[in-house]
């Protein structure tokens, strides 16, 4: 197993000794024995996160932007220098493949995140074009600073006030004299700050943050707590939320982004995209599926625990295992991923429905198990994301 | 430039017609005569100076004339050219015999003719055993061969959203398959994926024999005898073979060149227009649907019917936007293999090679294909060393020597010499082709030498072809002749590309008519008439 440039301090922090395997990285579930510090630290002060393990890419020369324009389906010319933006690309049949962020650095120049090995779907799509792919994964670590006080952390650190950086906007700075990336990006939907290091400055980087930190009681994160405020945010995982239509074997198990409730990030009108075509057409027939959020009625699960003998059991620990969605006794989809929401007190879990049943306020009833027997919590359909503090974007 | 008001959006758009054909080789001729024949208008647009692609005639040396490429016309399909006339419009194929030729170092040559008996004497010299194994040999691979021409002309199915419309395109094969018989078919099942040596190892046991018989399978391949896939080109080279044997045997007098004339006369005749000197350089598409082509001086031909007989590199990275294409059959244009193993050498000889074991007669034994493949190890032997990017120092030599059948390719006493060299990877490890070509010529030198002793000091002239001229000159992707290797992975549906073997390309109104469609290579013309029947379908 490789281990990220931050290694040298985040197996130091790690006194639960639980790591998993992150596409082929050692990464942190929980750096405590119970993740709940490292969830408030998130929503309260600020919690670190090692991004280092997603796939890194640049992509420059005279046509990156088309490349970029190919594979993606947001329009990137719509993004000036110092912008970046999430985005899906799909296959030929505009199924979804991987999500990311793209960001454009300079004119010709783009950098890229992924969750999978895109490089050759990259080299793939380049077909005549001028341009010159670079997988730099290795090269560099990344390290999210997410929560409230990551600005002010931010601030004490670099005399270039990073209070003037919007959302999803990017710059260069020096941070103990380390030269920076800064994005205002991450994947908790709070305040927060996405910092790409070169590797061999990555530890220097972590110590001189953790410093400027201590009066916030900056603390590590590892991935429970990241999944917790990843579904309140409303952000979709993929191989839990949708699956990557390069890696499964059966056509129902893809999806599309418009499907996913990505829309917004799909412009079916720009020149071209790979599986524009396809998606035209979806929508034009109109979706099979739409994702949505439950809120799951705390009563009549209470009540389902209660013919055990049982207490209410909420899952403080978020799941990523598909379970059905009933209405009125007939299956109408799956929620793909769950958790107890500490900061809404709230039972909360993506969903993807029948588009009929998919209206704001409906009820439906989600499939709880207890003791291997089979029975239907009822729910109802909410907005995404389930928390959405204006901090986020301000 | 306005006109009543109206803007004339385009000064220059020549022609509007029903078809344009992109490239004047073989198969662009063929299907712009079918489907003129069909009463559609009909341009053909030709970037060079001539016509026909690789079946062409050109005058390396002041009165000297060769067929560059290909010899013969032995494959030309028979149903073509009567259907097209082409003897009418001027085309003679003389026919030559023997068949094969197969040179020894000793001399003790192999002769292979249209005479069964004649050539089973021959073999025996060889082998009493593959003496009498002959004749039952011919009589089933050539009943097997001709349900293997049956599938020649068809379209091949759409695997695999195979539908009512595929099974219709499949019933021509009912009568082939009857007559063939159960029995039998189960032998073409089981050849079709077999070496080609393991299919004569079950026939024969002289190594000399099956050198004589296998070659003929390597021709258009990058395969040795032992490789699957060369038992199919063997039989597919049975199938469009002119004398119902293994190898086709013929010359066309006035060399290949005579062959594209003919074809164009008929195209001609049947109202085709054909334009030269006309580089198409984009097809006009949007959305899927192709309208048109542009030639790099800016004139835009409109059509409702845009047929490319380029390869596919050519047709869909060049010319069009690849930009605009699904990424999977990018993915199954990049992964098509050509891997060209062919070079050609010309020669201008003072008098006749005097090969070892040609004693008299050598106007009638040297007048078909001559072959250097003394045994079938020694083919193997050639092969090996292309897989390791190495050229072979013992190669294959397929030669012809047109003006024993054809003096009029000559201007004076000389004879010519045309010989196809086998395997000269395009691919090579060290060095390249443009420093190699020296080199190249000294050992087919050698080689011929080793047989017909002298050979070297009546040598006049030479022209040397490597693989990298071959690209470069005659627009054959990695020099290869037949617009993607004939392996097992790229015939029938999977040919050019899978999902797209119905001569339909993913963008509307554009087809595909040239050898990188099914059935592939070898001057066939079938290519041609198969994607004018499914144009004229839609």
């Amino acid at each position: 197993m490789k281990e990220t440039p931050f290694h040298p301090r985040t197996s130091e922090l790690l006194d639960s000794y639980d790591w998993n395997e992150w596409s082929g990285w050692l990464a942190a579930n929980s750096y405590e024995l119970d993740h709940s510090h490292e969830y408030l630290a998130i929503r309260t002060s600020c919690g670190v996160f090692d991004t280092s393990p997603l796939y890194k890419y640049i992509i420059h020369g005279p046509d990156a932007l088309k490349l970029m324009n190919r594979v993606v389906t947001q329009d990137v010319s719509k993004y000036g220098v110092g912008k970046s933006m999430y985005t899906p690309w799909c296959d030929d049949n505009g199924k979804i493949i991987d999500d990311g962020i793209v960001a454009r650095v300079d004119e010709q120049f783009f950098r890229m995140t992924a969750a999978e090995p895109t490089l050759f779907w990259l080299e793939d799509n380049a077909t005549n074009l001028n341009v010159t792919i670079e997988d730099i994964t290795e090269a560099y670590g990344i390290m999210a600073m997410q929560g409230p006080y990551s600005r002010d952390i931010l601030n004490r650190l670099t005399k270039t006030d990073a209070q003037g950086l919007n959302y999803f906007g990017l710059m260069d700075i020096k941070i103990a004299g380390i030269p920076i990336t800064l994005s205002r990006t991450g994947y908790t939907g709070d305040l927060g700050y996405e910092l790409w290091v070169k590797a061999d400055k990555a530890v220097a980087l972590w110590d001189a943050v953790f410093e400027a930190g201590e009066d916030y009681r900056i603390r590590p994160f590892g991935d429970y707590a990241l999944d917790i405020a990843r579904i309140e945010a409303g952000l979709l995982l993929i191989d839990a939320d949708f699956h990557s239509s390069k890696k499964v074997m059966y056509e129902h198990e893809k999806t599309t982004p418009l499907e996913l409730g990505l829309g917004w990030t799909v412009k079916l009108k720009k020149d071209y995209f790979v599986g524009q075509k396809a998606l035209i057409e979806d929508k034009k027939n109109g979706l099979k599926w739409k994702t949505i959020g439950l809120e799951i009625d705390l009563k009549s699960l209470e009540a389902i625990y209660a013919k055990y003998n049982m207490p209410l059991y909420l899952p403080y620990q978020s799941w990523t295992e598909a379970v059905p969605v009933y209405s009125h006794g007939k299956q109408i989809g799956k929620a793909t991923s769950g958790t107890w929401s500490p900061m809404l007190k709230k039972y909360i879990a993506i969903a993807r429905i029948k588009p009929k049943y998919a209206s704001i306020g409906n009820q439906v009833e989600m499939e709880v198990t207890i003791n291997a027997e089979r029975h239907n919590a009822r729910a109802k359909v909410v907005k995404t994301p389930f928390f959405n503090p204006s901090r986020k974007t301000n | 430039m306005e006109i009543n008001g109206d803007k004339l959006v385009d000064q220059k758009i020549k022609a509007k017609k029903d078809v344009v054909i992109i490239g004047g080789g073989v198969n662009g001729l063929v299907a712009a005569a079918y489907l003129a024949k069909a009463g559609r208008k009909v341009i053909l647009l030709e970037k060079k100076g001539r016509l026909g692609g690789i079946a062409v005639t050109e005058e390396f040396f002041p009165g000297y004339k060769f067929s560059s490429l290909a010899d013969g016309a032995g494959y030309l399909s028979p149903t073509v050219a009567s259907d097209l006339k082409l003897s009418q419009h001027g085309l003679e194929i003389v026919p030559v015999d023997p068949i094969v030729y197969s040179l020894q170092p000793d001399g003790r040559n192999l002769m292979i003719s249209g005479d069964v008996s004649a050539t089973s004497k021959e073999i025996s010299k060889f082998s009493e055993a593959d003496a009498k194994a002959y004749p039952r040999f011919l009589d089933l691979l050539g009943k097997l061969s001709t349900l293997a021409e049956s599938m020649l002309y068809l379209t091949p199915p759409d695997l695999p959203e195979f539908g009512f419309k595929d099974g219709i395109d499949l019933l021509p094969l009912l009568k082939p398959v009857w007559k063939v018989g159960r029995k039998d078919i189960m032998q073409v099942v089981r050849i079709l994926p077999m070496p080609v040596s393991d299919i004569l190892n079950e026939w024969f046991e002289s190594d000399e024999v099956k050198g004589a018989i296998s070659a003929s399978a390597l021709i258009n391949n990058s395969f040795g005898p032992q490789e699957a896939g060369s038992g199919y080109n063997f039989l597919y080279n049975w199938a469009g073979s002119n004398n119902g044997h293994f190898r086709s045997s013929g010359n066309v007098l006035g060399g290949m060149g005579a062959l594209s004339n003919a074809l164009a006369n008929a195209a001609k005749s049947l109202g085709v227009e054909i334009k030269l000197n006309t580089f198409v350089e984009k097809i006009v598409f949007d959305n899927y649907v192709a309208s048109g082509v542009e030639t790099n001086n800016g004139d835009h031909y409109s059509a409702k019917t845009i047929v490319s007989s380029a390869n596919m590199n050519t047709t869909f990275i060049n010319l069009l936007d690849p930009y605009y294409l699904d990424q999977m059959f990018i993915k199954h244009l990049k992964n098509i293999k050509y891997r060209g193993t062919t070079a050609r050498i010309h020669f201008v000889l003072r008098e006749l090679p005097s090969f070892r074991g040609v004693n008299g007669n050598a106007h009638k034994l040297l007048s078909g294909h001559i072959q250097i493949s003394p045994t079938m190890t020694y083919l193997q032997k050639a092969y090996d060393p292309i897989k390791y990017g190495r050229y072979s120092a013992n190669p294959y030599l397929d030669i012809f020597i047109p003006t024993i059948s054809d003096p009029s390719m000559s201007s004076d006493e000389s004879h010519l010499m045309s010989v196809t060299v086998k395997f000269m990877p395009y691919h090579l490890r060290e060095g390249d082709w443009k420093s190699l070509r020296d080199d190249l010529a000294k050992l087919v030198i050698n080689k011929i030498g080793e047989y017909a002793p002298g050979f070297e000091k009546l040598i006049k002239h030479q022209k040397v072809i490597t693989p990298l001229d071959l690209e470069q000159d005659y627009d054959l992707p990695e020099g290869n002749y037949v617009h993607g290797e004939m392996s097992l992975a790229q015939f029938m549906w999977m040919r050019p590309i899978p999902g797209h073997a119905q001569y339909r390309s993913p963008v509307k109104n554009l087809y595909l008519c040239g050898a990188a469609t099914h059935p592939g290579g070898g001057i066939t013309g079938i290519n041609g008439k198969n994607a004018a029947r499914e144009i004229l379908k839609d």
